[in-house]
């Protein structure tokens, strides 16, 4: 029991540590990564000293600045709920990489520790729920600042959310049918097959269709351009209008953190999570034989470095279409969420059970 | 009169416009393709390879001054005879053609009795000044210019804007006139 409990703090910090390093990471990689599309330099004045190491600092000046500003809140709005908006936003976001593995079990002696804070039955629920409680803190931002432009920006957040999680839920769903289970360790487990012997059956071979609509409203749901209608600076400021300082900075970071837990999401579920294609327990196997024996630690270590590159290879890619695609307009967004995403997922998920059963049979 | 109507058609949009993909993999590809290149030039940069490719268009301003056009109108400058002393001879056209009236001259007698008259102060108040350029085209004698090609020109008050004779005709001081103490000798009376 004492184990348990050690062990998955130390998971759990592991976790909590990389993803909050990689979303202050994401302010760097967002100017530098836009500066050098759009042929700019980005951002690189930050220095200690003279170093000035490729504007890295900056992220840190900017976490400066905002634990400086001032803290304010509106006077008409409501105190206690104006502070606790951004927390609930952030902690949800923070929570939901709980029931995410990055690797395999880890055999130290004979202790067995699955790579993973959390070893949920019903992980992919679980991931759900918690991504839509992350909405609750933007609506309350919009209700308790008393602010027009923030309210309004609240409402279009709970209107994207809605449209958008039934098409996510719905290709995730296809997804379970396949696996057969909702544990996203098992669901990882069993894309570690072979499609016709030599294709990995990643969720991305078997449901093309699904994985493009789940990355559509993956992005959605982390209210970023182009579907950044919540927050859409040019039209309304956006919910967070009222908020400065580290609040705002919380509302941030809590889209970075939102990106890098669809980055996540998307390699468990679509993209063999931590599988390197061919590399079971032992070695590399080809046809059934092995080919390459590997010590546990290496294969171990080889899979959570699978994990972290495709993960970093997904914010690599949310970064490329938020500096490429203009915003939907309002009346798009909810055309494309229903009228397009949706009939498309049911579709999907109709086509995927019609296969299933002529398979299965 | 009557109203007049004008029919605006929405554009007929073909399918693969109308599901965006198509575009959007078009506009992925095509940022995608600047930032592998910009990338790689910024690496082969490092070490000193294909320096002659620029992998950003940007100038690093205040180390890097972006080239300027020959005839671009920049801070004035008063041009000098060959034994040091100023060329102009105080006769009032850049003051009087100035739309900005910003040239503030007060004339002396020259020593030299070829020559009728010299400033004995020229300033110009560079945070009235419009950079007409009016002034360099009034001038008989070629006295004004502005070629200096100084751009950043800044103080901490009005009064620093306040340029005199001696830093028209030292252009070169200009960073230490920047910087200078705002209190600056006060304006000449009209
Ligand atoms: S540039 Fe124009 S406004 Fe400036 S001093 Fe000359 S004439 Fe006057
Ligand atoms: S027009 Fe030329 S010569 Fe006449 S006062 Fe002005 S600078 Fe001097």
């Amino acid at each position: 029991m004492l184990e348990h409990v050690i062990s998955s703090t130390i998971l759990s910090g592991i976790m909590i540590f990389n993803v909050i390093n990689l979303a202050a990471l994401h302010t760097w990689l967002e100017r530098k990564q836009s500066a050098v599309m759009q042929d700019r330099i980005g951002a690189n004045r930050a220095h200690i000293g003279p170093f000035r190491l490729l504007g890295l600092f900056h992220p840190l000046a900017d976490a400066i600045k905002m634990f400086f500003k001032e803290d304010f809140v509106p006077p008409s709005g409501h105190r206690v709920l104006h502070t606790l908006a951004p927390f609930l936003s952030m902690v949800f976001a923070l929570i939901t990489f709980a029931a995410i593995p990055f690797g395999d079990v880890l055999r130290i002696g004979d202790m067995e520790i699955g790579l993973q804070p959390a070893n949920l039955n019903i992980g992919v629920l679980y991931i759900l729920a918690m991504l839509s409680m992350v909405v609750y803190g933007v609506v309350l931002a919009g209700y308790s600042s008393n602010n027009n432009y923030a309210f309004l920006g609240g409402l279009r957040a709970s209107a994207q959310m809605i449209s958008y999680e039934v098409t996510l839920g719905l290709t995730i769903m296809g997804l379970v049918m396949i696996y057969g289970t909702l544990n996203l360790q098992e669901m990882i487990r069993w894309q570690g097959r072979l499609l016709f012997g030599f294709l990995p059956a990643w969720g991305v071979f078997m449901q093309p269709l699904g994985f493009l609509l789940f990355l559509a409203a993956g992005i959605a749901e982390t209210k970023r351009i182009p579907y950044d209608i919540p927050e859409a600076e040019s039209e309304i400021i956006g919910y967070f209008t009222e908020y400065s300082g580290m609040k705002f900075g919380m509302y941030f970071f809590t889209d970075y953190v939102e990106t890098i837990l669809l980055a996540c999401m998307s390699t468990a579920l679509f993209f063999g999570g931590w599988q390197v294609p061919f590399l079971r327990s032992g070695g590399f196997h080809w046809g059934g034989t092995l080919v390459l024996g590997l010590p546990h630690l290496l294969v171990t270590l080889m899979q959570i470095g699978s994990f972290t590159a495709k993960v970093l290879a997904f914010c690599w890619f949310f970064m490329l279409i938020r500096w490429t695609l203009p915003r939907f307009r309002y009346d798009q967004l909810m055309k494309v969420g229903w009228k397009m995403m949706l009939p498309l997922s049911l579709a999907n998920l109709l086509a995927t059970a019609v296969i299933l059963v002529m398979v299965g049979n | 009169m009557p109203v007049t109507t004008k029919v605006v058609k929405q554009p007929n949009m073909s399918f693969m416009v109308r599901i965006y993909f198509p575009a959007i993999f078009q506009g992925l590809a095509l940022t995608g393709w600047h930032f592998f290149r910009n990338l790689t030039l910024h690496i082969l940069h490092k070490f000193d390879l294909f320096k002659d490719v620029p992998a950003a268009v940007t100038y690093q301003y205040p180390e890097e001054k972006r080239p300027l056009a020959p005839r671009l109108r920049s801070r004035h400058r008063l041009t000098k005879r060959s034994n040091g002393s100023p060329r102009c001879v105080a006769c009032m056209m850049c003051e009087t053609v100035c739309p900005a009236h910003c040239i503030y001259i007060v004339a002396d007698e020259h020593p030299d009795p070829n020559i009728e008259k010299r400033p004995k102060r020229f300033d110009i108040d560079l945070g009235i000044c419009v950079y007409c350029g009016f002034c360099v085209e009034a001038c008989p004698e070629d006295a004004i210019r502005m070629d200096t090609q100084i751009l950043d020109i800044a103080a901490y008050s009005r009064e620093g804007m306040y340029l005199t004779m001696d830093d028209l005709l030292n252009p070169e001081n200009h960073g230490a006139i920047v910087l200078r103490d705002p209190k600056r000798p006060q304006p000449a009376s009209q």
